[in-house]
């Protein structure tokens, strides 16, 4: 399922969660290399460019910076949609240009490097035709079909998939959710990345979740960005697409009422 | 036998060396008929003129590694009597999609002088050249004695050339045909095997797509009673395996068909029997789409299994975790990262005399890690198989830690290949670069001879290759490196290097140039996406005339830039059938 380019009036940012590189991003400011000014960005001259995490890692940075023409131009295909934040933040000036139209979308635009990852065009043609086994098992075990959503996490290094149907309520979800993605809002406190496994850390991360640092929002039928909470549980897992645990300072425009009833509910 | 023509030595001559009586060439050629590996044979060659001499009248087996590094004719010239061909054809990363259609690697020009000089070529092993159908019909109409056809990752051919080689070829006892480009127009070429025909012992066709004829397969495995290996294609079904099973119980190698038919218990029985009939059994492939639910037919084969292909079967954790303590003699083990680190952990604990180990990736293009394996996975089979020396390893997340801790572990490896998915990821802990794991990796594993990098690289990583990898011959290199010193430290060490592929890397035509002592004494050199320009290029070609300098010219790059560069030794000199993209310097 593909979307087409759609404006969203709320929030200009793209659906992708950054891929671990805040943490990179703290620890390289702190030692003085302010990537953020050398940050090569999207956007033609005169449009707002959305507002992001920075996504270049310092070795790519300098990449870049040391003269490395053709790191990915002449790799992207120019024809299809072509995720850049999801490579990282890999682009020279020149594939810049070429692809600055093409917001990243919905999951089914994926990043496609020609020749990367290095696997045989069999195998690949091979995989592509059969499904991933995962979905199929459960069908099979559970007798009733699953729900699926990709749950991502701004800041988060990668997302989790989560199965609706184990949840009977949005406090469990939330709970759920919680326990998931403890390990990343740990690391936001600017320490590593380590599984919150003790008492203290745990109430650290209620703190966080429950307080004014995240909200969960989803994406339902009609690819609008909603707050989870709004609609009745029943018809929220018919209609919910995928799941983000956005930054309550880039929540901005969802419905006020939903905000609070979020911060209130959990 | 066939008539072998010897040279008659004049025994007058050689008087002058009167302290040994000269050795009689047919003696001298008898024992070196005995030297089988190529690397041998050069060797020998080398030694003085007469053993040049015997080694040219005796070699019947010669190996090519790069078709355009010597011609036809030359090789002809060289070698009268040969009768089994090894040729490879582009570069590796042809494979990839990086070279583009038409590049070359033709086979038929070959074949025509092959045909000339050769009438009694018995075998013939391609991998990466072009094969179109008339090649296979003139292949087929011109040896009679012909034997062996195997073709991987070759491209330019359809069934209809299967046909040919099914019909004509009388005495065939290998066709094996693996992941090529081809056109599958049908599976008729299997029933054009004669009814007489029987000398079959090697059938490979599992990358095949469509159907072939069941009763005339059937009825080919029952009458060839020498074949060892069988494997079919996904069109297969259990039921038939099962047949053909009992028809060779000989076999030492099966590739399956498709595990996805509904079976009833009797049916499951049968299966059963089949494979615990099979008492020579020792590789098993294929397993496409197999589940838990009929995995368990192949546990009485398994005991006896040293190579165990699960790269088709999207096995998960614990199907390969009930699957694998049957399996204890395995050597070699190909799974996808379904299986995730779990399963990996299954393998140490079950397979301790395990050797190679290949994770493939079931869903590459998919960045988020809902699947796949991580560094735990590799740190377990690394500590329960101590003998591991092969591994192909496609991963979305490592630490420079745990390859530590691997090679510790397994300090043999002799093929380390590991492939973070995401470009440039740094170490997922500590955000460092993975410049240490690969420092661990060459300093400790001394036998290295292949090298595959990725994840966030900077200099520090080449320059640990450079100065410990004594005994690496392959490095492959993707999105990595910070500057030139990156590749000139490659250049000024790695005294074995043969092959060199880089691509998407900042190595400039400093970098380049600081290889002109090495490009001889390699097969090839690719780069792609740096930064090299036609003029870095023009001058290696310049100063290296035995080198040929080709540039696959993009059409949508600047002229002075070279985008893809592949130069490599060759005593012909440029290629005479380059098309118009590749500019030869």
């Amino acid at each position: 399922m593909s979307l087409p380019l759609q404006e969203h009036d709320y929030i200009g940012l793209s659906e992708v969660s950054p891929k671990g590189n805040s943490d990179i991003n703290e620890r390289s400011i702190s030692k003085g290399l302010n990537l953020k000014a050398t940050e090569l960005r999207l956007g033609l001259p005169g449009s707002e460019s959305p507002e992001r995490e920075d996504v270049n890692l310092y070795g790519l940075n300098s990449l870049v910076s040391s003269g490395a023409k053709r790191v990915f131009s002449d790799t992207l295909n120019g024809g299809s949609e072509v995720d850049l934040v999801k490579n990282g933040g890999l682009f020279s000036p020149r594939s810049a240009e070429k692809v600055v139209e093409k917001k990243p979308q919905s999951s089914a635009a994926k990043a496609q490097v020609v020749g990367w990852p290095p696997i045989r065009s069999f195998r690949k043609n091979t995989m592509a035709i059969s499904p991933p086994k995962n979905d199929n098992n459960a069908d099979a075990k559970s007798g009733s079909s699953c729900i699926y959503v990709k749950v991502s996490m701004d800041g988060a290094p990668y997302l989790r998939k989560i199965d609706l149907t184990m949840y009977d309520s949005y406090s469990e979800l939330s709970l759920g959710l919680k326990k998931m993605f403890s390990c990343f809002t740990i690391g936001q406190c600017g320490s590593h990345v380590i599984p919150a496994r003790d008492k203290q850390s745990e109430g650290l991360l209620m703190d966080f979740l429950s307080g004014s640092e995240f909200v969960l929002t989803y994406e339902d039928k009609d690819g609008d960005w909603m707050l989870v909470g709004d609609v009745p549980w029943d018809m929220f897992i018919e209609t919910c697409k995928r799941i983000r645990i956005m930054k309550s300072s880039d929540a901005v425009g969802l419905a006020p009422k939903g905000i609070e009833k979020c911060r209130d509910g959990n | 036998m066939d008539p072998v023509r010897k040279r008659t030595k004049d025994l007058s001559k050689s008087v002058d060396s009167a302290h040994l009586a000269p050795f009689p060439d047919e003696v001298l050629e008898k024992v070196l008929s005995l030297v089988k590996s190529h690397k041998d044979r050069s060797s020998v060659s080398l030694v003085c003129k007469d053993w040049y001499n015997a080694d040219r009248w005796s070699r019947s087996k010669i190996f090519i590694g790069n078709c355009y590094s010597v011609s036809p004719e030359i090789v002809a010239r060289r070698f009268p009597n040969i009768r089994s061909v090894t040729l490879k054809g582009k570069p590796r990363f042809s494979d990839f999609n990086l070279v583009p259609q038409n590049w070359g690697a033709d086979i038929h020009s070959w074949l025509v002088v092959f045909a000339q000089v050769y009438p009694f070529l018995e075998e013939l092993r391609l991998k990466r050249m072009v094969v179109s159908d008339e090649s296979l019909e003139f292949l087929a109409n011109s040896f009679p004695g012909f034997k062996v056809l195997s073709l991987l990752s070759c491209d330019g051919f359809s069934t209809d050339g299967l046909k040919a080689i099914a019909t004509h070829c009388k005495n065939l006892t290998e066709l094996d045909i693996q992941e090529n480009g081809i056109d599958d127009l049908g599976g008729g070429w299997l029933s054009c095997f004669p009814e007489t025909f029987v000398s079959l012992e090697v059938l490979n066709f599992a990358s095949l797509n469509s159907d072939v004829t069941f009763d005339a397969l059937e009825r080919l495995v029952s009458r060839c009673k020498a074949l060892r290996v069988l494997k079919v294609n996904k069109h297969i079904s259990l039921e038939q395996i099962q047949k053909l099973l009992l028809r060779a119980p000989q076999l030492m190698e099966v590739g399956t068909g498709s595990f996805q038919q509904e079976l009833v218990p009797r049916q499951f029985a049968e299966l059963e029997t089949a494979f615990g009939s099979c008492k020579n059994l020792h590789t098993l492939s294929g397993l496409w789409e197999a589940s838990s639910v009929y995995l368990p037919v192949i546990y009485p084969a398994c005991a006896n299994l040293t190579y165990l292909n699960l790269s088709y079967a999207t096995l998960q954790s614990d199907e390969l975790s009930k699957l694998l303590p049957n399996c204890s003699n395995l050597r070699r083990l190909w799974v996808l990262d379904t299986v995730e680190d779990k399963g990996l952990e299954a393998v140490g604990s079950s397979c301790p005399l395990l050797e190679e180990l290949r994770v493939f990736p079931a869903d590459p293009f998919d960045q988020d890690m809902v699947h796949g394996v991580t560094e735990s996975g590799f740190v377990a089979v690394s500590s329960g198989c101590r003998k591991l020396h092969y591994v192909l390893y496609f991963c979305r997340q490592m630490t420079n830690a745990a390859v530590a801790t691997i090679v510790k572990n397994c300090p043999d490896f002799t093929h380390f290949r590991l492939c973070i998915m995401n470009p440039g990821q740094a170490d997922y802990l500590t955000n460092d670069p993975m410049d240490e794991a690969f420092g661990a990796v060459v300093k400790t594993c001394t036998k290295l001879q292949r090298l595959a990098v990725s994840g966030l690289l900077t200099d520090k990583t080449f320059e640990y290759i450079g100065k410990y990898a004594k005994n690496l011959e392959t490095l492959s290199v993707a999105f990595a490196g910070s500057s030139d010193r990156g590749m000139q430290s490659v250049m000024e060490g790695c005294p074995k290097l043969r092959k060199l592929e880089i691509r998407d890397c900042p190595f400039g035509n400093e970098a380049l140039l600081s290889g002109l002592d090495k490009y001889e004494s390699m097969r090839s050199l690719w780069m792609s996406a740096c930064n090299l320009t036609m003029n870095g290029c023009r001058q290696l070609a310049k100063n290296m005339p035995r080198l040929n300098v080709e540039v696959i010219k993009d059409e949508e790059s600047d002229d002075s830039e070279a985008d893809k560069v592949y130069v490599y030794r060759s005593v012909v000199g440029p290629r005479r059938d380059a098309p118009p993209f590749v500019l030869t310097l």
